[in-house]
């Protein structure tokens, strides 16, 4: 039975094993590279997506839970890599090698709905599950402050 | 910021995404190529030539690393990986600004691997200060070609004429021509040979020193730079290996029927078993081969594999501590020797001794090790995250039995590499299967597979002794070290050699009259590798913290007993430091001295961005280390607090940095945030351990934790010191002098001496 989704305001029928993770439908039925693999565990948060506007980790989401849902990626943030939080984050240099910043991206876009002006407390704590080995951290919560229209 | 680098944000843009295909010249296919799998299979388009390859285009190739077209558009080839160092951002630069090229009409190309590059090893923080000078020349050399051109049409003479913001200019009359309008004629002039290149001086390079913009930061915000996993070709089957839990295990049966049952799996192919010494060989095992990476992942965990776990089967870490402790109880191999040390220690007044141990550490890139391959006949093409492109076509051709040359490697971005992907084991195995299946094929580690079958860090404990007179002043100071060598991976090696201890023991700066560092036995039961900054991590820690307790038991200031034992401003010399030889990283002693002035010098600038002074007034818990590597100099201030559930927080770092000349410094700075976080991870949560010869980590967890935003720093302040002088490494010195500087904030905070990492086993933090 094929399961529907919604991936970017696009809908897709997808054959696939109810329990496929999401992030493996990305990457690998629908080409969508943006979301990455980092440790299939809900650890590090690199696979990072919306699942109807929340915050998922993609890598244990399996797809018959995006059924019906509507689904956005990094591709799906903005058209043009125009969203606030992408601007700031390359006019602060945020990333380094970039594997994660994806996933940090859509964190942060979720916590900015939330919250459009976060606390310090809040940006810590809706991005602890968002891992950077590079260790960028001090510039990620500038660049949430600055998306935010937030004193630097 | 540069003017000439302050482009419209759209012009900037669209400069990017020519870079971003400029990357992809190399690793990407045309647009039919990137349909999904179910279309049918094509042979993949060759890949766009880059760099070398593209010999045939019109214009200006003095050499492989730049060409000047016709309509202006110079392309500058970047052949080292880029792995979160900004170095796509950094080193064509130099030939840009030795050109006169605008920044906004340069387009980089991401090299494939090809020895016509020279050494491509991404590797020992030298990219730049290993090679800046011929960067350079390949510049000057294109320069030089342009403006004889534009001499010869306007019959001047050449040196009346100066190459800037993309033209020649005739400075008596002011004529000027287009790099674009020059390129074709310059191209029949003769090449310079090297050593009659010029090179401008530093101080006129427009762009060096300045924060440059971060040129693949759009493709990483958007989603769109390609990673290995990202490379997919038509066709492409994934695999997931089962790999010997033990180094030197091998398979004793497993159940490819039941792996085969899994939906989407269409092979299960056993791998070649390795023999030692390891090198960068495929570790063996089973291989599951399918449709997509979920089936390949359930396809192995329904193997059922049995393993014979081989002779490296009763290592066990924490016992191994225990005989490394022994090596470092009895004298060991002399590599350092000053006056009589075990003289001056008998006649001491006073002796600090101190035993320090640091585990097996983790890489752990946010990208676990992934490649793709696809062979065809007696070729093979590679596409992978690997630090050096050259070693993998090395490895790749060895096991398949062919030339080097004709493995061609591709560079995608690496999401992380700190010395992982320097060895090319994942390369080689994609390159088997994609031989024996005819197909290409993608390796994907699993995270667990990044720890388990990772190259690690060594495992070491040190022993230091020092001697006091009566008044305080230390007169003898004896450090013993014992740790498994990288060696050991390549060789038979009962202990490090010789070359091994220039990481911190050597070449430290000391003004004490009787030195002597020894090197104790210790055989390797696992394979070693290097992590960023290597060895320096452990020598760093055990000397900063020894320094530290030297000061407790004088009762003295830390920053003055650095300062004392560092000795006056002064370059040491061989008979200084009481070695016979320092390898210093690949370069003279006499272009980079072991400098005491400049260590000295981020002491004292971090001490006073620090308020070091006034710390006890202030109330606060401060620790302190310095250390040079890699021909740069660090000094790292840590604060400690108690957080209100009894936890301890780092709040607070302050880092100088002497890394001599820099070239780009918004990179320098994030490099050194990064080794902030990168050796807070490694002194707080870092350590690998293993029980029958097998590590018992598997992915962020435990040994395998790292700092999250939560526990990073409120601030990490950052003071890069001006200098002219020779280029130094940036990737890795910044990370040795961050755990002992949080040891010892422990220490300053709650008394409580902790002389083994990760710090997490001894205090609440």
């Amino acid at each position: 039975m094929s399961i529907v989704v919604r991936v970017n305001g696009k809908e897709h029928r997808l054959d696939v094993d109810p329990e496929m993770p999401l992030l493996w439908v990305l990457r690998d039925v629908l080409g969508l590279t943006g979301t990455k693999y980092g440790c299939g565990e809900a650890l590090c948060g690199a696979c990072t997506v919306h699942l109807d506007g929340r915050v998922v980790r993609s890598c244990v989401t399996p797809i018959s839970r995006a059924a019906g849902k509507e689904v956005t990626t990094i591709e799906g943030l903005s058209p043009d890599g125009s969203h606030p939080l992408q601007k700031a984050w390359v006019e602060l240099g945020v990333p380094q090698c970039g594997f994660c910043q994806a996933g940090q991206i859509m964190t942060a876009a979720a916590l900015l709905k939330k919250h459009p002006n976060p606390t310090d407390e809040q940006i810590d704590s809706s991005m602890a599950g968002n891992l950077c080995r590079c260790g960028t951290y001090g510039r990620i919560r500038e660049a949430i402050k600055k998306a935010a229209g937030g004193a630097r | 910021m540069s003017e000439r680098f302050v482009v419209p944000r759209r012009a900037f843009l669209r400069g990017l995404n020519l870079a971003i295909g400029g990357l992809a010249l190399g690793i990407v296919f045309p647009a039919e190529a990137q349909k999904p799998p179910s279309e049918p299979a094509k042979p993949p388009a060759p890949a766009t030539p880059s760099g070398s390859q593209a010999a045939d285009e019109p214009g200006l190739r003095p050499n492989v690393f730049v060409h000047v077209a016709p309509d202006g558009t110079v392309t500058i080839v970047c052949h080292r990986s880029e792995m979160g160092q900004g170095i796509r951002s950094s080193l064509p630069v130099l030939i840009a600004d030795e050109l006169g090229a605008q920044m906004s009409r340069v387009k980089i190309v991401q090299a494939d691997g090809d020895k016509a590059y020279g050494d491509q090893n991404t590797d020992g923080s030298n990219s730049i200060r290993g090679i800046h000078e011929n960067m350079r020349k390949m510049g000057a050399a294109a320069r030089m070609m342009l403006v004889a051109a534009a001499a010869k049409r306007w019959k001047v003479r050449p040196e009346d004429c100066v190459a800037k913001d993309h033209a020649v200019t005739h400075v008596p009359t002011g004529r000027s021509l287009g790099f674009g309008e020059l390129a074709l004629e310059a191209a029949k002039e003769k090449v310079p040979d090297p050593k009659d290149v010029v090179l401008r001086p530093w101080s006129e390079l427009p762009n060096v020193g300045k924060d440059l913009p971060l040129l693949d930061g759009p493709a990483y915000v958007t989603g769109q730079a390609v990673f290995g996993a990202d490379v997919k070709l038509p066709g492409m089957l994934t695999a997931v290996i089962a790999r010997p839990p033990v180094v030197g295990g091998k398979v004793v049966r497993f159940d490819a029927k039941r792996a085969l049952a899994v939906p989407g799996v269409r092979h299960v192919v056993e791998m070649p078993t390795p023999e030692p010494p390891w090198r960068f060989q495929p570790w063996g095992g089973i291989a599951v081969v399918a449709d997509h990476t979920w089936a390949a992942m359930r396809g192995r965990a329904a193997l059922d594999v049995t393993w014979d776990h081989g002779p490296n089967a009763t290592y066990d870490s924490d016992r191994y501590r225990e005989q490394l402790s022994k090596s470092v109880s009895v004298p060991g191999q002399v590599a350092r020797k000053l006056g009589d040390v075990e003289a001056a220690l008998k006649s001491a007044a006073r002796i600090v001794e101190a035993e320090y141990h640091v585990p097996h550490l983790p890489h752990l890139p946010m990208e676990p090790p992934v490649a793709v391959a696809h062979v065809q006949g007696d070729r093979c093409e590679i596409w992978a995250p690997t630090q050096n492109p050259q070693a993998a076509q090395t490895e790749v051709g060895r096991a398949l039995g062919i030339e080097p040359e004709k493995v061609r490697v591709h560079v995608t971005f690496l999401g992380g590499g700190f010395g992982r992907k320097s060895k090319p084991d994942f390369c080689a195995e994609a390159a088997l299967l994609s031989k024996k299946l005819g197909v290409p094929v993608r390796v994907q580690f699993t995270r667990a597979d990044d720890v388990r079958h990772d190259y690690v860090n060594t495992v070491s404990v040190n022993r230091l002794t020092a001697g006091l007179d009566a008044n305080g002043r230390v007169t003898a100071w004896r450090h013993r070290t014992a740790f498994p060598s990288i060696a050991s991976t390549f060789a038979e090696s009962e202990r490090p050699g010789y070359d091994d201890l220039q990481q911190g023991v050597l070449d430290l700066a000391l003004a004490v009259p009787n030195v002597s560092a020894e090197i104790g036995d210790a055989r390797s039961h696992t394979r070693i590798g290097w992590l960023r900054s290597v060895y320096n991590i452990f020598q760093a820690f055990s000397i900063g913290s020894f320094i530290d307790e030297i000061a407790q038991a004088k009762n003295a200031d830390p920053l003055d007993v650095w300062l004392e034992l560092i000795g006056p401003p002064r370059q040491l010399s061989l008979a200084d430091l009481g070695i016979e030889r320092l390898k210093n990283y690949g370069q003279p002693l006499d272009k980079h001295p072991v400098d005491a002035g400049r260590l000295r010098n981020v002491i004292e600038r971090v001490a006073r961005a620090a308020r070091w002074d006034r710390r006890k007034q202030e109330g606060r818990a401060l620790g302190l280390a310095a250390h040079r590597s890699f021909l740069s100099y660090t000094a790292v201030v840590a604060s400690a607090v108690k957080r209100p559930d009894g936890k301890i927080w780092i709040d607070e770092m302050w880092m100088a940095f002497d890394a001599g000349t820099i070239v780009n410094a918004d990179r320098v700075r994030s490099q050194l945030e990064g080794s902030a976080i990168f050796g807070m991870s490694l002194a707080l949560f870092g350590g690998i351990t293993m029980k029958g010869g097998a590590i018992e980590q598997d992915n962020f967890r435990g040994g395998g934790r790292i700092v999250r935003i939560r526990e990073a720093p409120r601030r990490i302040h950052v003071d890069v010191v001006e200098s002219t002088a020779l280029p130094g490494g940036v990737g890795e010195p910044g990370v040795p002098p961050v755990a002992p500087a949080i040891a010892n904030a422990v220490f300053a905070l709650t008394g409580k001496r902790v002389r083994e990492l990760p710090l997490v086993k001894s205090v609440e933090v």
